[in-house]
């Protein structure tokens, strides 16, 4: 029974790429497949690249789980940042005040096997991903 | 800034994508293609995605713009490699890649390339 964490800062695009590679070794590292691998590295990138463009930076937990009777790998998102006023209309597909595909949280919910967001208006967004083996 | 080196090849233009790319270095990449686009006259584009783990929303607007950027400019997009595991979690992503045009690898994508333009450049004799 284990668990490891390491927490990576997210300021720049730089650092959306080094989460992508951390979530990747840590997957690989509990022996998520390749399939399930790709779809948290995905999901990682999604919520990684919010928390930098709409949250204003902010930074993520990685932690590869193997406790019984679960293996696997969660990822908690922090930002300081503005807020999500409506989550049920955020999570919604092709719902974005950027410029993006709006697919983001809604696709990143779908990869998971866990997805919970918390959200409050002037004071940040956690969100939490996780894929169980 | 790094840059992705794009190859010229006969009257393609050819990518092969080695790193994982932040959304600045993809944004230029995209700015790199169109320009050479409109510079060579390419009637092709090939982009080699065999080494990328994944293609997230972001990439995949990259992807798509740049196809959109081509068939303006009267060029055809081919992305070749994609792995398995990406192009199932596309899927379940909710992405569509409308006007990308997908082979198993190099050589079928430069074939796909190749059967395309010439068809186009056959109906386009038959309209004169
Ligand atoms: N951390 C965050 N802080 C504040 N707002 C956020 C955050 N994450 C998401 N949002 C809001 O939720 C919307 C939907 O996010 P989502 O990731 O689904 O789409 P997008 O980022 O706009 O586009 P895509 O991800 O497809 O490129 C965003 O446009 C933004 O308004
Ligand atoms: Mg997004």
């Amino acid at each position: 029974m284990s668990t490891s964490t390491e927490t990576l800062p997210i300021k720049s695009a730089e650092d959306v790429v080094r989460v992508r590679q951390v979530v990747r070794t840590k997957a690989a590292g509990v022996g998520l497949s390749i399939v399930d691998q790709t779809k948290i590295i995905t999901a990682a990138s999604e919520i990684a690249r919010n928390t930098l463009d709409y949250g204003g930076g902010g930074e993520v937990a990685i932690e590869s789980v193997k406790e019984q009777p679960r293996t696997g790998v969660r990822l908690i998102f922090r930002d300081n940042g503005p807020g999500i006023p409506d989550i049920e209309q955020a999570m919604r597909d092709n719902f974005t005040t950027g410029s993006g595909l709006g697919l983001g949280l809604g696709g990143a919910k779908r990869l998971c096997t866990d997805f919970s967001i918390q959200s409050k208006v002037g004071s940040g967004t956690t969100i939490m991903l996780a894929r169980w083996k | 800034m790094d840059r992705i080196p794009i190859l010229k090849f006969g009257d393609c233009l050819l990518v092969t994508i080695q790193v994982d790319m932040h959304d600045q270095l993809a944004m230029a990449l995209q700015d790199d293609l169109t320009a050479r686009l409109v510079k060579e006259r390419s009637r092709g584009v090939l982009i080699d995605i065999s080494a990328l783990e994944i293609v997230d929303s972001f990439m995949g607007r990259i992807l798509n713009n740049i196809a959109s950027m081509a068939k303006i400019l009267d060029a055809v997009t081919v992305v070749v490699g994609m792995r398995p595991a990406v192009a199932i979690t596309l899927v379940e992503l909710g992405l569509e890649l409308p006007g990308v045009r997908t082979a198993l690898n190099v050589e079928r994508g430069m074939d796909l390339i190749r059967s395309t333009v010439d068809a186009e450049t056959a109906s386009d004799v038959d309209l004169d």
